[in-house]
């Protein structure tokens, strides 16, 4: 139905000049700025025109003041929006993993280079929360953009919109920003408590290296998606310098092996979901643990990097 | 999967800053009207204002909509029974309490901007009821804080109250320029597009179209100015200058009526002799059809018509001030020829009244014309008649009473009187009414009539020679036409102070404002349709017409708000301090040497460059270097080396 597709928001939105950016960022040049009223606006002007009105109808010469006054006020507002934010460079910088149904938080540089500070300038990821700050003149002000997730795999940037209405909310001004930014989206942990099948690995409690455990205190690390809560140093972490978790030291008695086959009941997804759980408590317990995909198997061990790498490959599996 | 439907955006909850801001705005915009609002809409608004302010603290207090349904109706009810009429004062005071009921429910972001909307339109208001200078000021601070209020509705992060302040007042003069154009440009419509109340004008005086014994007496009690007068060459005598307005025919008891328009009298001929006077008349709105003139127009303004006496009327009632051009003649013969019925109008009177009077006019009966008019005016100059502005009241035969009882009266006593008794003598006359005199304002060079010049006058019509002005208060007063009114009633303080001559000074000050006042009017509130094409046609030596003036009133916009962009984003050079100042004197000494600094090289290294140049001025340079960068770079650095540096730099010379 060709007549409902431009009912469609994706129909029309592909019409709009849109900011690409290149080695990540964005100019918004003069042609890529929309403006439209606001209601607001529209309520300005339908006052207008009942002063107009007035002003005819009585023959006052005052009131013909008040009215182009505050006609050219607000054909000022409209060329001040515009000039709020045009000009403006935006960097998408990153955004780290998080998991499906969690907000990604990407890391955003808003910068003017035209020596004006710019109030009121919001900016959003298509349908997630919009965020608005100033930026001084001739500054840099990062700026954080909640995206929402749903499933897991690389998400790609949704189009980011940067509006504003300042300074007399009579106008709207946008323009939107397309970055080749992705976000890795890690599955949903399933909410099954059922622990893996125990099937120690033998072959590989001989490896002596000291592992990650519960045992003694070994310093802090920076706190990671997965890290359990209970590790959190708190006391640490209220030196508003980020979040730490304590590291423990200990000897895992044995390695955990995660295997697809454990799974076997389930459909794909869930398989998915409750391997990424097992993964998640694995790590959380400090154990060493490897995992057994269709497609790959990582052999044990409990790093950083490991623990990432297991949860892009269940980010990434495909049936 | 979770609805997307609704877009989150940035959720506008209203802060109680932003409460008080509204109100602190409607508030002003409330209080320049505060004189033409009845006193308990101020208070009820007030209050309302009040009981907003307390629910920003305590939310419970918000009414909820029973409450301001009721409020709504008693509001309704109180301006029914205060206000006679639906008029331009019932709709302000409603206004004004819908805006305050408004505040008064105000939770989300849309009834704050239609609050806020209301107040601007409550100020655009503000000159229905005066358009004067000092209204025009009265009108500035609350413009620029209700786009303040808009602005921190904008902001999304709280700002100083001195920034949000400031920025409003530079958006408003940023507008001044694109306003200045529509007003000179915007094609004006003449107004009214609809029925316009009655009361919009209950303002206005003027003269009236009847006459009544007192009521001349009280409009001269009136300074206003009724008119000014602009004359091209030299100004006329005074005792030449009688502004004919509405002529009287008709008397009927107390009254003396104007016929109505629509009698079908043929129109008086006009004989004219010696040289026109032209001028150029601002009227003063009075919601009446007279176009005042000089006695006897020749020339009429073109929108006008003349009645058959030679009363100027306008199309219809005076309700802007307005300018027109006319010529005249002092010196004429008007209606030479008399036809019957103008015969029986100008020589009725109602019987059975004032039988003295009567009596003595049949006693001239037998005389000639001239004779008549002689001996009624000899009668008022020798018997004890006394000119004053408080005639004592007239009793059931107001002539009678006049003339042969109190004998004290003002001009309307003594042209209705004499007007009067001529009929009964059997000769036909009218009475003229209008202003006598006016007072020319040195600044400007034009002539100021007021209120207090009204007058009334005599026309009698004489074979031969038509219809010849008499003026019986002249015989009474003769410098009330010689001089003027403050000079024919110099003991009266009943007369404004413009008339008098008590206070010359201040007299001279409120001429100057006067003629400030003058310009104003002519050039801010005049400047109506015919005036604007006038204006405008003279200042391009063109007839232009209206689409012409959207042609260049589009223009016009366009190449401000070029001119306009330009400033707005001209990037502006970064600010030097004084030891930037000082160090780029310094660089432009060694630009002729070729000396330039490369943009990453510092003052030090730049020094070392130079120094290999000009080797015997090695110290001054090294030293202008390490001035400069201590005085960029270090905290701490004392006035000496500012003026240590100033002193190196002037000293230096790179030959």
């Amino acid at each position: 139905m060709a007549s409902l597709a431009i009912l469609n928001r994706s129909y029309w939105q592909q019409w709009f000049r849109v900011a690409k950016t290149s080695q990540n960022i964005a100019t918004l040049n003069p042609r890529q700025i929309y403006i439209v009223p606001t209601r607001w606006g529209v309520l300005y002007a339908v006052m207008l025109i009942l002063l107009l009105v007035g002003s005819i109808n009585y023959s006052l010469s005052l009131g013909y003041y008040v009215t182009f006054l505050l006609a050219s006020l607000g054909n000022m507002a409209m060329l001040q929006t515009w000039r709020n934010l045009v000009h403006l460079k935006i960097a998408v910088l990153h955004a780290k993993p998080v998991f499906a149904g969690d907000t990604a938080q990407v890391l955003t540089h808003i910068s003017d280079s035209k020596s004006r500070a710019r109030y009121a300038i919001a900016a959003q990821l298509e349908e997630n929360m919009a965020v608005a700050y100033d930026i001084a003149s001739d500054a840099t002000q990062a700026v954080i953009l909640p995206l929402n997730t749903l499933q897991r795999g690389w998400l790609a940037l949704p189009r980011l919109t940067l509006y504003t209405e300042f300074p007399l909310s009579l106008f709207h001004a946008w323009a939107y920003v397309d970055s080749p930014l992705q976000v890795l989206v890690y599955p949903k942990p399933s909410d099954n408590p059922t622990a893996p099948p125990q099937s120690a690995d033998v072959l590989n409690s001989g490896n002596s290296q000291i592992h990650r455990g519960d045992d003694d205190f070994d310093g802090h690390k920076t706190y990671q998606v997965g890290d359990a809560p209970s590790r959190i140093d708190w006391k640490a972490s209220s030196r508003g310098i980020g979040l730490y978790s304590k590291q423990y030291s200990g000897n895992a008695a044995a390695s955990l092996w995660i295997d697809w086959a454990f799974t076997n009941s389930l459909a794909f997804e869930a398989r998915i979901s409750q391997m990424t759980k097992w993964v998640l408590d694995a790590q959380a317990a400090q154990q060493t643990y490897g995992l057994i995909l269709p497609n790959l198997t990582l052999t044990p061990n409990n790093s950083e990097a490991h623990y990432h790498q297991a949860l892009t490959a269940l980010a990434l599996l495909q049936p | 999967m979770k609805s997307l439907a609704a877009k989150p955006t940035l959720t506008p909850v209203l802060t109680p800053t932003q409460l008080i801001w509204l109100m602190a705005s409607l508030g002003l915009a409330l209080a320049t009207h505060v004189l033409n609002l009845p006193i308990w809409v101020t208070i009820a608004s007030a209050f309302f204002g009040a009981w907003r302010f307390a629910a920003i603290k305590n939310p419970r207090l918000m009414p909820n909509r029973w409450l301001l349904v009721l409020l709504s109706v008693l509001m309704g009810l109180g301006l029914l029974l205060t206000t006679g009429q639906f008029g331009r004062d019932a709709s302000l005071s409603l206004l004004v309490l819908m805006t305050a009921l408004k505040l008064l429910e105000t939770k989300k972001l849309r009834d704050y901007m239609l609050t806020l909307m209301l107040g601007y339109f409550l100020v655009g208001n503000l000159f229905l009821f005066n358009q004067s200078m000092a209204t025009f000021g009265l009108s500035i601070p609350p413009l620029i804080l209700l786009t303040a209020t808009l602005i921190n509705i904008s902001l999304k992060t709280p700002q100083s109250f001195v920034f949000i302040a400031k920025l409003a007042a530079k958006l408003l003069l940023q507008s001044v320029p694109v306003m200045l154009i529509l007003f000179v440009l915007f094609p004006r419509i003449p107004g009214p597009l609809w029925g316009i109340p009655q009361d919009a004008f209950s303002g206005m005086t003027g003269l009236g179209d009847s006459l009544q014994f007192g009521n001349i007496s009280q409009l001269t009690q009136n300074s206003s100015i009724a008119f000014r007068v602009q004359f091209q060459g030299t100004t006329p005598a005074n005792k030449q200058l009688y502004w004919r307005g509405p002529v009287l025919w008709h008397q009927d008891g107390r009254q003396w009526l104007s016929p109505s328009q629509n009698i079908g009298l043929a129109p008086e001929t006009l004989t004219t002799q010696g040289a026109p006077i032209r001028y150029t008349i601002t009227l003063e709105p009075h919601n009446r059809l007279w176009l005042l003139m000089l006695d006897m127009p020749s020339i009429i303004p073109p929108e006008a018509k003349l009645s058959h006496d030679y009363s100027v009327l306008a199309s219809a009632p005076v309700r802007t001030r307005i300018r027109y051009s006319g010529e005249s003649f002092t010196t004429y013969k008007l209606g030479e020829t008399l036809n019957e019925r103008e015969r029986i109008l100008s020589l009725q009177i109602t019987e059975g009244e004032n039988p003295r009077t009567i009596q003595l006019g049949q006693s001239l009966q037998h005389l000639s014309p001239q004779e008549k008019i002689n001996a009624a005016l000899t009668m008022f100059r020798q018997q004890p008649f006394i000119y004053t502005l408080k005639p004592p009241i007239a009793g059931e035969n107001p002539v009678d009473d006049f003339l042969f009882n109190t004998k004290k009266g003002f001009c309307e006593h003594y042209a209705a009187s004499f007007v009067y008794l001529m009929r009964a003598a059997g000769l036909p006359a009218r009475i003229v009414t209008g202003y006598q005199g006016g007072e020319l304002n040195p600044n400007g060079n034009y002539l100021i009539v007021r209120q207090s010049d009204a007058h009334a006058w005599a026309e009698v019509w004489l074979q031969g020679e038509g219809w010849v002005r008499v003026d019986p208060t002249a015989a009474v007063s003769p410098e009330r036409v010689e001089q003027g009114i403050g000079d024919a009633l110099r003991d009266s303080d009943a007369l404004p102070l413009m008339s008098r001559h008590d206070f010359p000074l201040l007299k001279k000050a409120l001429l100057n404002w006067d003629s400030i006042n003058n310009g104003w009017n002519q050039w801010v509130l005049g400047y109506d349709d015919k005036k604007q094409l006038e204006f405008l046609s003279k200042l391009s030596g063109k007839n232009l017409k209206e689409s012409d003036l959207v042609f260049w009133m589009m223009g016009a916009i366009v190449l401000v708000m070029l001119a306009t962009s330009y400033f707005l984003f001209k990037q502006s050079k970064p600010k030097l301090n004084a030891a930037q100042q000082l160090y780029t004197q310094y660089l432009r000494k060694l630009k002729p040497l070729n000396l330039v600094p490369n943009s990453n090289e510092g003052a030090h290294d730049f020094a070392l460059r130079v120094t290999a140049q000009l080797p015997q001025q090695e110290h001054a340079i090294m030293a202008i270097a390490e001035h400069f960068n201590a005085l960029q770079y270090s905290q701490n650095t004392n006035n000496g080396a500012l003026e240590a540096l100033t002193k190196l730099i002037k000293n230096f010379n790179p030959k």
